[in-house]
């Protein structure tokens, strides 16, 4: 980096406490900065850093450095320090300051890193007003990577990547942070302020510490954008390049407060206590289910169950009564439902198998029950069933094409039954007492358990038991429609 | 406790909890959200962090900064989530930074579908963002071991200060089964270089950037070390009547459900198949493997893709035996008998090569 000398109006003051007495993580020439003579970065980082003294809260700091020419911030803060990710440090920010709310967190950012690659970040930490600060450094160009357009980057600028100079055709305009951010709900203090000589650097001193402070206080985001002089990349000496931020950046981007809402802000409410830790099973729900295996039901049993029918019928619904209801009764379960769009189509499945032995795969490929609310599922699952198997299906008779001389076949007009007795809608609690009235698979004590476990409303458990009672009724009476 | 029905989805959250995690970000994508939404629920009130980012980069930049708080924190995704948190991911790892990623797979590429697949294992397994790091991978074949394997999981990402990927499929996570949780709920605790915003921790920082090649390369031979160490100490897996087979078969996830079964009712028909299971993809069981290829004849890798894991079996076996492979995509999952057709030409073949030696 080219040398330049001090300029005069320079004022030197004794380093802040905030800094480090010696840069120890930098390699080499640790009592001076990495910057360039006359950087803005440099300022800024002083201005930051008095404020932290001014406000007593060293201690209480996490600087988040950005990637960019202050990617080595972490060099002087005398403070905590994460270095973080292109872009993301509104979205560490949000979780370090989430994790220890009393921590001061301040996010420092170039334009590249804000108002490019991080812009999705910091418009949503804003939006959610995080209660941090943010330093947003503005010198409209890319100084890390050697001068490439920034999205600051002014109208006719040539960059190395802007060759012939910014054109609005196909580079777009120089993007506004704070008019931008000011048009959202909740941030508190937007200010932008410039570096373009001492007027502006005090200006910007008093606009750093008001947005530290608003975060001292508990307020919620506060950003300043600083315009800041590059004279390295803009091949300017450091006079120069103060008159730039001066006249021309200040023109194309107008300094002022956008946003003070520090009065009428109120301070995030605080989480609630964290409960002991004896409560946590409790509040998982985790005191509840299944205490005690009964005695395993006589023989072995190993049933693979197929339910399907129309997304609204209860499908995976019965599934889940049948494994609630299947663990109480000591056995091995499984359910595994098709989810996703495929139910929003209007079909719907599940797997289940409630075996006496420990269960190997959850899939259900030749089923030994299905159980086929519809005649599409009846079509598609029948030639899956194994031989000898039981298949329940919602109807008066099986359509044609639908024989399996080799199965055992429960059909009945479930959907009515369960209009009988209160709702349609409960058709598949009347399939589910055909099946235990058929099989024998589980008593109906068990099933009235776990439907008392599952169904909340008091009216949908009288229908769903009157429909369980008739499903059982219809197949020991071999009740159908006509009767 | 008492056996509970859940969902694959909603044990990740409560084993979680149970192991002191007490922030969750992260962004829905199915067939994963039910991670997020049990979150939203449990996270606020046990003490802890929610929120739903803005996309999954936001999420796991999010969890860099709850981990560099020193809490334990996790995110859960799903294929293309998984695609763009892989910078985050190599930033975590160079930065030693702990926290739990729950992948649950679906279809890829680009958007594909929602169905159960196997297609992350390459990013996730052999670590898809830049530079040399890895993350540690376990791989859950139960709604039990979803709990069970997310705890470990914090336990380890603590250990070796690095992610940890808990790697399940839309199957293990939309599936419920009895889970039974450990009474023992873990206290949360604030390691020593975390940065709290404290005086205590005022000189800690955390970083990622090591601007000397030799100190990164020192760097790196640290990150390494660790490594090596997970490989030595770490490796886990489940061997299902794999010592006297002489065909093994290799899946994890939902597939080695169905290989179980499909080992079953080959040993009905009178052949000698066994499987094995990696619960750890990173470190791989790949001396577990060498030692069964004493015995084995040949080994069959069945996967829900079109053959990732194959290679880490390829190269454990060092062309010791021959690796054949069997794979469904797209979403869908093998039944058991159609992997055992499968696998009993395989028997055959072996069969005729050993009569084929016998004669030679
Ligand atoms: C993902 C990613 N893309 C690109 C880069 C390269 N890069 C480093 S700094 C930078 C631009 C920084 O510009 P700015 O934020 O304006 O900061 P300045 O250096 O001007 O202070 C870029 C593009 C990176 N580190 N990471
Ligand atoms: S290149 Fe520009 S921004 Fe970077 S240190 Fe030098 S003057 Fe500062």
């Amino acid at each position: 980096m080219p040398e330049y000398a001090v300029p005069e109006y320079a004022v030197v003051h004794e380093k802040p406490r905030s800094f480090y007495s010696l840069y120890e993580r930098k390699p080499e020439l640790q009592h001076q900065t990495h910057y360039c003579p006359g950087c803005g970065h440099g300022i800024a980082h002083k201005l930051i850093a008095r404020a932290i003294d001014e406000l007593g809260i060293q201690d209480r700091t996490v600087m988040i450095s950005p990637v960019g020419c202050s990617v080595f911030a972490y060099y002087y803060f005398d403070t905590g320090n994460v270095q973080v990710a292109h872009g993301r440090a509104p979205a560490v920010a949000t979780a370090v300051k989430r994790s220890r709310p009393e921590s001061i967190v301040l996010a420092y950012q170039g334009d590249g890193d804000l108002a490019a690659i991080g812009a999705a970040e910091i418009v949503h930490a804003a939006n959610r007003g995080e209660p941090f600060t943010v330093i947003f450094i503005n010198n409209g160009i890319y100084g890390m990577t050697g001068g490439q357009m920034a999205p600051t980057t002014l109208l006719g600028r040539k960059t190395t990547t802007t060759p012939f100079g910014r054109n609005a055709w196909n580079e777009g305009y120089p993007l506004r942070v704070c008019e931008l951010l000011a048009s959202l709900e909740a941030p508190v203090y937007i200010e932008r302020v410039a570096l373009g000589g001492n007027r502006q650097i005090m200006k910007a001193a008093g606009a750093v510490r008001r947005a530290i402070e608003n975060q001292v206080k508990g307020l919620g985001f506060s950003l300043v954008e600083i315009l800041s002089p590059c004279p390295t990349i803009w091949k300017m000496n450091p006079v120069e390049a103060q008159r730039l931020v001066l006249g021309e950046m200040t023109e194309a981007f107008p300094l002022g407060v956008f946003r003070d809402r520090t009065k009428s802000a109120t301070v995030r409410p605080a989480a609630p206590p964290a409960p002991p830790l004896a409560e946590i099973p409790r509040i998982l729900g985790l005191t509840e289910g299944c205490e005690s295996t009964p005695s395993q039901p006589a023989g072995s049993s190993d049933w693979r169950i197929r339910v399907a029918g129309f997304g609204g019928q209860g499908v995976l619904m019965l599934g889940e009564i049948l494994i609630e209801a299947g663990l109480e009764a000591g056995l091995d379960v499984s359910w595994l439902p098709s989810y996703g769009p495929e139910m929003r189509s209007g079909t719907s499945n599940c797997h289940v198998r409630l075996s006496s032995g420990p269960i190997d795969s959850p899939l259900v490929s030749r089923p030994n029950v299905l159980l086929a609310l519809n005649e599409p599922s009846l079509r598609k699952f029948l030639p899956t069933v194994a031989p000898r198997g039981w298949v329940f299906y919602n109807g008066t008779q099986l359509p044609d094409g639908c024989e399996r001389p080799d199965v055992q076949a429960v059909v009945r007009p479930f959907t009515e039954i369960a209009d009988r007795v209160g709702d349609p809608r409960a058709a598949n609690m009347t399939m589910l007492g055909a099946l235990l009235g058929a099989t024998g698979m589980l008593t109906e004590e068990r099933v009235l358990t776990a439907l008392r476990r599952k169904v909340s409303s008091g009216r949908w458990l009288e229908i769903d038991q009157r429909a369980l009672d008739s499903g059982i009724e219809a197949v020991i009476k071999g009740v159908s429609h006509e009767s | 406790m008492p056996k509970q029905l859940i969902k694959g989805n909603e044990a990740i959250v409560k084993g979680a909890i149970l192991a002191g995690c007490r922030a969750f970000y992260g962004y829905p994508i199915t067939p994963a959200s039910e991670i997020a939404e049990a979150a939203a629920l449990y996270m606020p009130q046990v003490g802890g962090v929610f929120l739903q980012a803005e996309s999954e980069v936001a999420a796991i930049n999010m969890l860099y900064g709850a981990a560099s708080a020193g809490v334990r924190a996790m995110t859960g995704s799903s294929g293309p989530g998984m695609s763009l948190m892989q910078e985050g991911m190599s930033y975590l790892a160079g930065a030693e930074l702990p926290c739990v990623i729950a992948d649950i797979m679906r279809g890829g590429p680009g958007l594909g579908n929602i169905a159960p697949e196997q297609g992350d294992y390459n990013q996730v397994v052999k670590g898809g963002g830049h530079g040399n790091y890895r993350t540690l991978v376990l791989a859950p074949d139960s709604v039990q071991e979803m709990a069970s394997l997310t705890e470990l999981a914090f336990d380890l990402a603590d250990e070796y200060r690095n992610p940890v990927v808990v790697l399940a499929d839309g199957c293990i996570g939309q599936m419920m089964e009895p889970v039974e949780f450990p009474a023992a709920v873990a206290e949360p605790r604030i390691p020593h270089w975390a940065v709290t915003g404290t005086a205590d921790s005022r000189g800690n920082l955390v970083t990622s950037i090591h601007l000397d090649p030799d100190e990164l390369e020192a760097h790196i031979r640290h990150l390494e070390t660790k490594y090596r160490r997970a490989e030595r100490k770490e490796v886990r897996f489940e061997s299902w009547r794999a010592e006297d087979a002489e065909v093994v078969l290799v899946g994890y996830g939902i597939v080695a459900r169905v290989l179980k079964a499909a080992v079953e009712q080959a040993r009905e028909e009178g052949l000698a198949v066994g499987l094995l299971r990696p619960i750890t993809l990173y470190p791989f069981p790949s001396v577990e493997l060498r030692r069964l290829s004493r015995r084995a004849l040949a080994f069959v890798v069945v996967e829900l893709s079109t053959g990732q894991m194959l290679d880490d079996v390829r190269l454990a076996l060092e062309g010791r035996r021959p690796v054949d492979f069997y794979g469904r995509a797209g979403g869908n999952v093998p039944a058991a008998e159609e992997v055992l057709a499968f696998v009993r030409r395989i028997c055959a073949r072996e069969k005729r090569a050993r009569e084929y030696m016998a004669h030679a």
